[in-house]
């Protein structure tokens, strides 16, 4: 019995992310297939492309494309994934968008060009051109002088401000114009209703504060670890609203970057391991109210121990990936439809078009429910990690009771 | 750029933004307003508190206030009941003293008629004998004006003397 109650804290507190798993388990699986599929349409479409086409001038490209008619998998692809230019549309074969800024460190050297130079991929500039095809499509790669790929040269770094770093700048101006104008209003008139923007964010700030924040790490310790669960809650938030706005500057799916969410769950990761105290560290060492067998000589729970320490982050990274790219690319996929029916016959893309546009209005409904269920699961997590690093635990106690 | 990758570009700029917002946003913005909405709530329930505590007194005072009149009806009441007693005892001694007055009155009346009684009884003795004298003179006169009578009646005294 003593054993039972003492894994039952843990238990109890685990059972709150069983639910929230379990809620996104189905969903989870949808993505997935989504997910599958748009990777077998790029698949496909890469092999079509590299093999009887390989090395032929930069322009054949389009025209393929445009005879092969719509390629909705690479239509979706193309709007989630990063660029060196924001495209904002294409009208009787010219690309209207925005050219941004290319930076590159190549062996130590910095390069810094506008993306404009590469006519949408078509032409190389100082020797550098964005690969069109291949395992490298969509990178800067060097070329030579005769204007082929360099195969051998490695790949120059790129930090260039692409579609999704200039996303993210706007998101974080927003993010800025909006708390500082509102922590100013708060500083001006304090202990009074609030009012204008106040009104907007207050309840998510109370909400964050007090459904997530309190009772996940204690009333005690929660203040700490406000300044950050605000700041991911409102970061994905805004930025999961942005990318379902269909133009500039939003539909950048900036939350479905691993890159971006990758530093979140880094965050959240680092944070928890800092602020573990010495009950979670002897949590994970030495678990208690588990058979010593496990511990030695195989020290089995501990490797557990650590693997789920490592994987927290991890599902935390992938979930808000998975999720955010998945209903960018249903929602596109609907979209696509009707293209796809209107190349057979333009009737039919017509007749398909109110379906499509039912599905993707309800899509985009979802989107807006998922986005900020995102962010609150996000920063749920991040909250419940804290929690356990900074829990006292009383295991040492129960030990004890154990031996006598 | 494929879709499942870590961009180093993004990287980076997500790790310098993410940052730099984690900065300034704690500092000038989650700080003042997490401190703010603390005084609020604070603010908020000390009004609250110290409405209940006004309510509290005010019911309070209300008693008090009660009780003060009750206190007051029933001093009221003590003071009626005393005046009314005052009021009979000072009638009840008035009338002793007007009763004893009177019979005083009458007691000096009765004597002075006593007094006026018998000075006019004296004043009647003293006229009667003063009348019997003047019959008795005028029958003396009227009997001795012949001398046999004189002589009948002095032989008459004198009869009436030798028996005592």
């Amino acid at each position: 019995m003593e054993n039972f109650s003492n894994i039952a804290l843990p238990i109890t507190r685990g059972l709150m992310i069983r639910k929230l798993l379990i809620e996104h388990k189905l969903r989870v699986a949808l993505l997935g297939l989504f997910l599958m599929f748009a990777f077998s349409l790029q698949a496909t479409e890469n092999d079509t492309i590299t093999s009887p086409e390989a090395g032929v001038s930069e322009h054949s490209a389009e025209p393929a494309s445009e005879e092969k008619g719509f390629n909705a998998g690479e239509m979706i692809i193309e709007h989630i994934i990063d660029s060196h230019e924001w495209h904002i549309l294409t009208w009787k074969g010219h690309h209207v968008s925005i050219p941004l800024p290319v930076i590159l460190l190549d062996e130590g050297k910095l390069v810094v060009f506008s993306s404009a130079h590469f006519h949408h991929g078509e032409e190389a500039y100082q020797g550098y051109k964005l690969e069109e095809e291949g395992k490298n499509k969509g990178k800067i790669v060097k070329v030579n002088e005769d204007g082929t790929v360099n195969e051998e040269a490695k790949l120059p770094l790129d930090f260039s401000i692409t579609k999704a770093v200039l996303s993210l700048f706007i998101g974080a101006i927003l993010l800025l114009v909006i708390f500082l104008t509102a922590a100013r209003r708060y500083s001006a008139n304090p202990n009074r209703a609030p009012k204008g923007i106040q009104s907007a964010v207050e309840p998510l700030i109370i909400f964050v504060r007090d459904d997530v924040a309190i009772p996940a790490i204690g009333k005690k310790k929660y203040k700490k670890y406000m300044p950050y669960l605000l700041t991911i809650f409102f970061f994905i938030f805004l930025n999961n609203l942005m990318g379902l706005i269909p133009f500039f500057p939003g539909g950048v799916n900036l939350t479905g970057n691993l890159a971006v969410t990758m530093v979140m769950a880094i965050s959240t990761f680092l944070i928890t391991t800092f602020s573990g105290n010495r009950s979670y560290w002897i949590h994970i060492v030495n678990t208690p109210g588990v058979p010593w067998w496990l511990k030695i000589p195989v020290p089995l729970m501990p490797v557990v121990e650590l693997i789920g320490l490592i994987t927290k982050p991890f599902v935390l990274m992938v979930r808000l990936f998975a999720n955010i790219t998945a209903g960018h690319i249903i929602l596109l996929g609907f979209m696509s439809l009707i293209f796809i029916f209107g190349s057979m016959s333009p009737w039919i893309g017509v007749a398909v078009s109110p379906v499509s546009i039912l599905f993707g209005v309800f899509m985009s409904l979802l989107e807006l429910l998922v986005a900020f269920i995102q962010a609150y699961v996000f920063t749920l997590l991040s909250a419940i990690y804290f929690g356990m690093a900074v829990e006292e635990h009383h295991h040492e106690h129960a030990a004890e009771h154990e031996s006598h | 750029m494929e879709l499942v990758k870590v961009d180093i570009g993004l990287l980076f700029w997500m790790t310098l933004t993410f940052s730099l917002l984690l900065f300034i946003l704690g500092k000038f913005a989650w700080k003042p307003i997490m401190k703010m909405l603390h005084e609020r709530e604070d603010s908020i329930e000390k009004a609250l508190n110290a409405a209940e505590d006004a309510k509290k007194e005010m019911l309070k005072l209300k008693a008090g206030n009660e009780q003060l009149l009750l206190e007051a009806k029933e001093e009221r009441d003590a003071l009626l009941r005393d005046a009314r007693k005052v009021r009979e005892s000072i009638i009840d001694e008035a009338r002793l003293k007007a009763n004893e007055e009177a019979n005083r009155i009458i007691e000096n009346a009765r004597e002075s008629i006593n007094y006026e009684k018998m000075a006019a009884i004296n004043d009647l003795k003293n006229q009667i004998a003063a009348i019997s004298i003047e019959i008795a003179e005028k029958l003396i006169i009227q009997e001795l004006s012949d001398k046999d009578k004189q002589h009948q009646l002095t032989e008459k005294l004198l009869k009436e003397v030798k028996i005592n």
